[in-house]
């Protein structure tokens, strides 16, 4: 998987009610209607700043809070390609790999708002085209490499017809 | 080699010797979904090509979140969850009925050694006692629901040591404030937390639950503790299943360990806008309140408003203060009112609104307005977390928010208790 388009930054402990608030998430399962409002409470025009592809950029713990799979899914309908991060929280980071939205651990000082980034995921590999230099990623769990590569937990269910990691 | 408490309970339901680092598929015992989080399992459900749930008598929906409805949005997702609870055959608890990690622990379908998923956060609740149960998404919700089973990576496991007696006036609420506080909000990412000491055997019951319900706020996976003739005598009252209950080894290995001082807890309050942000109540005395929250899957039990009750009983809530008390179960409403709580309560100038989630998560029930100061016993203090960006919420126990109902200013409980 290899994706570019220039990097969103925000800083550590970005929690699911930040990336998408409870009080739009209880009405809906339109995941288009609630793109809108992701991240709206930290940055209220960031769904229009985004260009398809781009990504989020982040400190430690990404996600953290509650279990709302409209976190992952809210990011994905805006057209952002990948979460780049420092660190994530587990069921964050669960939810994103079974809906698809592809996340990605790798040291996110060494990116600028702004900057210009391709991700090669086979390769393990970020280049920053602003800056010229590259920025190792920490590799998924094999487990989730193979749910990823089904195209989430769903698509593996429907494989397999329940968990088959052999 | 030794195990902990998640390594003997994950090694019990793989059907192998589980040890940190491992990945194992393991048998759940039970599975849970909210109003929040059920809608989207049922479309990933039939995504997978699900068509019956594993086990009907081991499978529960909950509608507590947004209970009763707020606006037909939400009508139509209760209306989709009750619809497929019906046509699967499994347990829906509708509105009124309570919180989803009261309601578990009172269906005697959970003790210890069991193996819990739920797709809420806070489903670490019942690892109080001595059941591993986590949070999940709505698609692993799903995979549960159809198979009965779940992978995990075995966590490691880190020990927070509390030795000594809590204070008078300072509850189990502001001990896992501290620690919270002290470790930070991702200091226990992928970690079980094991609670021990005779400060955490000298709670009850109830008071436990507070604790492990607060683990995911850490970032851990679960917030464990062994179970005692308290736990027993707790399940007792809802069931006649027999658990049995397990202990970590002698030479079980962990991650790290923490040692406390009950004795020297003073009450702690959360501080905008981050669950860690933790202080004694000390420096934070003395803000203006306007609304304050009893209640959630935090502090919502039968103790937790007697507490509240004991201090607001023949008292008036501050003119300039609306409190707000919702009873995390029915039963729990129930015994309340039985025990003049209740009265007691609405006497002093609560509003009582339904058994469930209350105004916690933003979506009704008491929406702070712009600018205003909240205090609440929940677990989360994020910006916008009660439904508006532009208001403050300060977390402690239902004995500080009490005291400071009464006050209209964040105020010391152990004024109270002289």
């Amino acid at each position: 998987m290899h994706f570019q388009g220039k990097a969103h930054k925000f800083g550590s402990d970005v929690n699911t009610d930040y990336i998408i608030s409870g009080k739009y998430k209880f009405k809906t399962l339109d995941m288009k209607e609630l793109a809108r409002h992701v991240m709206e409470d930290l940055d209220p025009d960031f769904y229009s700043k985004v260009t398809p592809g781009d990504f989020i950029v982040a400190g430690a713990n990404f996600g953290c809070g509650s279990s709302r799979e409209q976190a992952p899914l809210a990011i994905k309908y805006a057209d952002v390609s990948a979460v780049l991060a420092k660190s994530f929280a587990r069921i964050f980071y669960r939810n994103a790999i079974n809906t698809g939205l592809p996340v990605v651990e790798c040291d996110t000082d060494q990116i600028d708002p702004g900057d210009e980034l391709v991700v090669d995921l086979a390769a393990g590999i970020i280049t920053n085209k602003t800056k010229g230099t590259t920025i190792p990623v920490k590799p998924l769990p094999g487990v989730m490499i193979k749910i990823l590569n089904d195209g989430g937990l769903a698509p593996h269910f429907r494989k397999f017809g329940g968990f088959n990691f052999d | 080699m030794g195990q902990t408490i998640i390594e003997k309970i994950l090694s019990a339901h793989s059907g192998q010797e589980a040890h940190a680092g491992d990945i194992v598929v393991a048998r759940v015992d039970y599975v849970m979904g909210q109003d929040g989080t059920a809608p989207l399992a049922i479309r990933a459900f039939d995504e997978m090509g699900g068509t019956a749930v594993f086990d009907r008598g081991k499978a529960a929906f909950v509608i507590d979140h947004s209970a009763p409805s707020p606006n037909e949005g939400v009508s139509a997702l209760h209306k989709l969850m009750r619809e497929f609870a019906k046509e699967k055959g499994f347990r829906l608890y509708d509105i009124g009925e309570g919180v989803c990690h009261q309601l578990l622990p009172e269906s005697g379908m959970v003790g210890p050694g069991s193996l819990v998923i739920g797709a809420d956060s806070h489903t670490c609740t019942y690892g109080a006692l001595n059941a591993f149960s986590t949070g999940v998404g709505s698609t692993d919700l799903a995979g549960g629901l159809i198979s009965g089973q779940m992978w995990f990576k075995v966590p490691e496991t880190i020990k927070f040591a509390c030795h000594g007696q809590l204070p008078k006036g300072v509850f189990s609420k502001d001990l896992i404030l501290r620690l919270i506080g002290d470790i930070t909000a991702d200091g226990a990412t992928y970690l079980s937390a094991e609670f021990t000491g005779e400060a955490v055997a000298a709670l009850s019951q109830e008071a436990r639950f507070t604790i492990a319900n607060m683990a995911i706020e850490m970032g851990a996976k679960a917030g464990l503790m062994e179970a005692d003739e308290k736990t027993f005598d707790w399940l007792r009252r809802f069931t006649d299943q027999s658990f049995n209950s397990v202990s970590a080894d002698p030479d079980a290995v962990y991650a790290g360990s923490r040692e406390y001082d009950a004795a020297r807890i003073e009450p702690q309050v959360a501080r905008p806008h981050r669950v860690d942000n933790v202080c004694p109540v000390s420096e934070a005395a003395g803000k203006s309140i306007q609304q304050a929250v009893i209640g959630t899957c935090t502090n919502g039990r039968l103790e937790d408003l007697r507490i509240a009750a004991g201090i607001l009983g023949g008292r008036k809530v501050h003119p300039d203060v609306r409190l707000i008390v919702a009873a995390a179960s029915r039963r729990v409403f129930l015994d309340a009112m039985a025990e003049g709580i209740i009265q007691s309560l609405v006497e002093a100038g609560a509003a009582v609104v339904t058994p469930g989630c209350g105004p916690c998560v933003g979506t009704h029930n008491g929406v702070p307005s712009d600018g205003e100061t909240v205090i609440s016993t929940a677990n989360r203090n994020f910006k916008g977390r009660m439904g508006n960006s532009n208001a403050e919420i300060y977390l402690a126990s239902p004995a500080t928010v009490a005291a400071s109902a009464i006050t209209g200013k964040i105020a010391d409980p152990r004024e109270f208790f002289k």
